[in-house]
């Protein structure tokens, strides 16, 4: 038995304007260019892709099945900017063959910096799905696949028995992402590995013309997924959803590849599509995944340094956490969901230097022509909100503490 | 290879960029065995300023020093294996603008019309065929630097025949001039020796002047270009100035970008370390109307508005020096700019040690090589997006030259946060390594081989 397990991350942060150290307003995020970018994504990618899963789900009756995960600012912005989208997420949701992931609702690297904001973030989160999709996550993944055992254990404190991460080389070694893995010492957890190669034959190789194994057909990537059988179970596709339509334009053929693989993979025997959940509850695990360093399933070295690789962005990082406890003291709502829009891992993303002589990487949606830019954009808007902190807020804060013992 | 090099400034005797770039590269091509004579107006210290004017027109005597061979670099014999230098008895003053020095002369000049960007008619520019040089239209009577402007064009014409004389006296297999000055004796030597011409784009009439084109000189540079054989200019925004002003053939106009020398830091002792609680930031260039003083001076009144422990430097001499001063003061910043003059050698690696940033806000660069100095002194650099090392460098700050509070933005940003003064630092100084003159060198060799009609391997 082999199961293509499909999970498809959905997340656009709330990107900030030009805000320049002599702003004096507190109005940090450009609505323009997020709605704007989000018409054209939901044109390009979520709409068309909705519509063939919708297909699909219908036309196989059940049998083909996919998870995502939203995060908490996508599903604020398509409320505000384009309620339609969400409704054809919800229509997914609704056939039954959908599961909706658990992450941080700020799609944050919060779990980095501080435990409580992690926590919280994740409760948030599940309340969201909660309330929109009618269903509640119990699977995690962690923003951008970033993990380490740690990450498990927190996932299992707040009830996750299944975690999604990288299948990275240097940890499997000769071991292969299509068994189930459990971390160290918490053999009640159950690890699903994104299986990289076969991901990044879809996400990134489609349409290289230059892949020995170009052009990608269905009957091709079936019979790969088909080879699993006796050396596993899962063929775990963990993909970026703007993979559709938007990396991969349209006219590459994607949306056929996608519309025509089930029928692919239900021709050769004893294969299958299930949700990270259904493969967990359906395979034991095979091994121990163990993981002291952190992992992602960014850029060729799977590891942090696409958000934390220079000294600029763990500046931000660190000067951003720091204001925790202030931010939480004052019970300004405003600013504390402004501090944590500013939290999204896209914001230090932009912040990257790797490559960036080279101009590829690290281009999409990308609103900033430099690291440095960015760098200087967002620490500009953080002294502003730190300035909020003080004075005003800071008052309104000491009036409140001599009621403190009272209450 | 044998190349017959025409230039006007050269190390110590210099004022800008062309005398860096032009020992920059005669080094490198020195490095790959190409061998260079050199052709250079002979330099004299000016007393009225702090760096170097030529030999003043009215008291020199007209006469070709062709056994004069110096070694424009005392004390750094040894440095050149394959190459020679000639002075001969012209005064290209480097840097010169005949209107700012002489206004008899600039009505003269404008009458002649066109500040357009159109290719003007060609009359006016001269071909040397004579031997004689011209006689200066300078009375004696007038003083220092009276009357320069029209003497200015008649030592491009002395300079030319000069060069013709010398040039005659030896064998070569191409010419290689640099800017303007230099074209009319790239053209007489060309005609003279029916070797190819490359002539080398380091700034165009447009960029020293703005829209206030003087049409001699545009001639001049439109007749050297078209009489070159190739052209090589020192960025693509340099390129497409003189691919949109001075109609010449795109296909022979190549770009080579400028570098830092390689080992120009190797005899660098290192200076202590400035422990200060002020920041400096830096402007060093020439101070006139193309490096955008004025912008520097009005974002550090924005600067300073946001923070106090900051001085700004404006390092450097020029027309509007005096000016620069009054503003600051007008502004109410005088007390925090600083105006060193003119500075060179152990001076300038001073103020880098000192500098937390370096600012080139130039209106028009068409290469920009300090900012390279500066990275190599590990100093962050912002710099006009309206420059031709923007091209080139990822890890610099950049900013459109007129807009001063995104420049003011930039600036206190860097004085903020050490961790983007270092990562600029850490990057810039990385990327700046890559720039080598010896790897400019090798591209103006592959130019001179398409010039001479050899295939390219």
């Amino acid at each position: 038995m082999a199961s293509v397990c499909f999970y498809f991350q959905v997340h656009q942060p709330f990107r900030l304007r030009r805000f320049s150290i002599f702003e004096r307003g507190s109005d940090y995020f450009d609505e323009h260019l997020n709605r704007e970018l989000l018409q054209k994504v939901a044109t390009k990618c979520y709409l068309p892709a909705n519509a063939v899963l919708y297909e699909l789900i219908k036309r196989y009756e059940g049998r083909f099945r996919v998870a995502f995960s939203l995060s908490g600012v996508i599903l604020e912005q398509f409320q505000q900017y384009l309620p339609a989208v969400l409704a054809s997420f919800q229509k997914l949701a609704e056939t039954g063959s959908v599961e909706i992931l658990s992450e941080t609702y700020h799609h944050s690297l919060s779990f980095l910096y501080s435990r409580d904001e992690f926590a919280e973030q994740v409760r948030l989160h599940r309340k969201a799905i909660e309330e929109l999709f009618g269903q509640t996550p119990t699977v995690f993944r962690n923003t951008e696949l970033i993990y380490n055992n740690e990450v498990a254990k927190a996932a299992a404190e707040l009830g996750y028995q299944v975690v999604l991460c990288e299948g990275a080389d240097h940890i499997l070694g000769y071991r292969s992402p299509t068994f189930l893995y459990t971390p160290p010492d918490l053999p009640a957890v159950k690890l699903l590995l994104k299986n990289y190669r076969l991901s990044d034959d879809i996400a990134f190789r489609f349409s290289d013309r230059g892949w020995a194994d170009y052009p990608l057909t269905t009957r091709k990537f079936a019979n790969w997924v088909h080879q699993v059988n006796g050396n596993g179970y899962v063929v775990n596709l963990f993909l970026d959803y703007e993979t559709f339509g938007e990396h991969q334009w349209a006219e590459t053929g994607i949306f056929d590849f996608l519309r025509q693989l089930p029928e692919a993979v239900f021709r050769l025997p004893d294969n299958d599509f299930k949700t990270p959940s259904e493969c967990a509850e359906l395979y034991a695990p095979n091994g121990e995944y163990d993981v002291p360093h952190m992992i992602s399933w960014a850029d060729v070295e799977r590891d942090l340094s696409a958000w934390l690789g220079n000294a600029m962005q763990s500046n931000a990082l660190h000067e951003l956490y720091r204001l925790e406890p202030l931010v939480k003291q004052l019970g300004d709502e405003a600013l504390l969901t402004d501090w944590r829009r500013l939290q999204s891992s896209d914001h230090f993303y932009y912040m990257c230097t790797k490559y960036f002589a080279d101009g590829t990487v690290h281009k999409y949606f990308n609103p900033y022509d430099t690291p440095y830019d960015s760098f200087i954009n967002f620490m500009n808007v953080l002294d502003n909100l730190r300035g909020r902190l003080g004075g005003p807020a800071l008052e309104r804060f000491a009036a409140q503490v001599p009621a403190g013992p009272e209450m | 290879m044998r190349i017959f090099m025409l230039g006007w400034e050269f190390p110590p005797f210099i004022s800008g960029g062309l005398g860096t770039a032009c020992y920059g590269l005669t080094r490198g091509l020195d490095r790959r065995g190409v061998e260079v004579l050199f052709v250079l107006p002979r330099p004299v210290e000016d007393p009225d300023e702090s760096h170097v004017r030529i030999v003043s027109p009215a008291s020199a005597a007209i006469q070709i020093d062709a056994d004069d061979e110096f070694d424009p670099l005392p004390g750094l014999e040894g440095m050149f294996q394959h190459a020679k230098f000639r002075s001969v008895a012209a005064t290209l003053r480097p840097y010169a603008r005949p209107e700012a020095l002489d206004a008899a002369a600039q009505v003269e000049v404008s009458t002649r019309g066109a500040t357009s960007g159109k290719p003007g008619p060609r009359r006016g520019t001269p071909v040397i065929t004579s031997d004689e040089p011209p006689t200066s239209t300078t009375s004696n009577g007038g003083g220092p630097g009276a009357h320069y402007a029209g003497d200015l064009f008649s030592e491009v014409e002395r300079y030319a025949v000069l060069a013709r004389r010398v040039a005659r006296q030896e064998d070569f297999d191409l010419i290689h001039a640099h800017d303007w000055m230099t074209y009319l004796a790239g053209i007489a030597v060309a005609r003279q020796s029916g070797k190819p011409l490359v002539v080398h784009v380091h700034s165009t009439e447009f960029d020293r002047s703005g829209l206030h084109v003087n049409q001699r000189i545009y001639d001049i540079e439109r007749a050297g270009m078209h009489a070159a054989t190739r052209i090589i200019c020192v960025s693509h925004l340099t390129r497409n100035v003189v691919l949109k002003h001075y109609g010449v053939d795109p296909r022979k106009v190549e770009v080579v970008y400028n570098a830092v020398d390689d080992d120009g830091n190797e005899n660098e002792t290192p200076l202590p370390p400035i422990t200060r609680d002020e920041k400096i930031v830096l402007f060093l260039g020439r101070i006139t109307m193309q490096k955008g003083p004025e912008y520097f001076l009005a974002a550090a009144r924005r600067v300073l508005e946001v923070m106090d422990n900051v001085r700004f430097v404006m390092a450097g001499s020029g027309d509007m020096t005096r000016r620069m001063i009054e503003l600051a003061a007008e502004m109410g910043i005088g007390h925090k700019v600083l105006f060193p003059g003119f500075l060179r050698g152990d001076d300038i690696r001073r103020v880098f040690n000192m500098a937390d940033l370096y600012v080139m806000p130039s209106v028009s660069e068409p290469f920009g090589i300090t900012p390279l100095e500066a990275l190599s002194h590990d100093v962050p650099v912002l710099i006009s997006k309206q420059s031709g090392v923007a091209e080139v460098l990822a890890h610099a700050l950049k900013v459109d030259f007129w807009d001063v509070d995104e420049m003011a933005n930039k600036i206190v940003a860097v004085l903020r946060h050490p961790p983007l003064s270092a990562t600029l630092r850490d990057h810039g100084s990385f990327e700046v390594s890559r720039f080598s003159w010896t790897d400019s060198a090798a591209n103006c060799v592959k130019v001179y081989e398409t010039a001479l009609g050899r295939e390219v391997s």
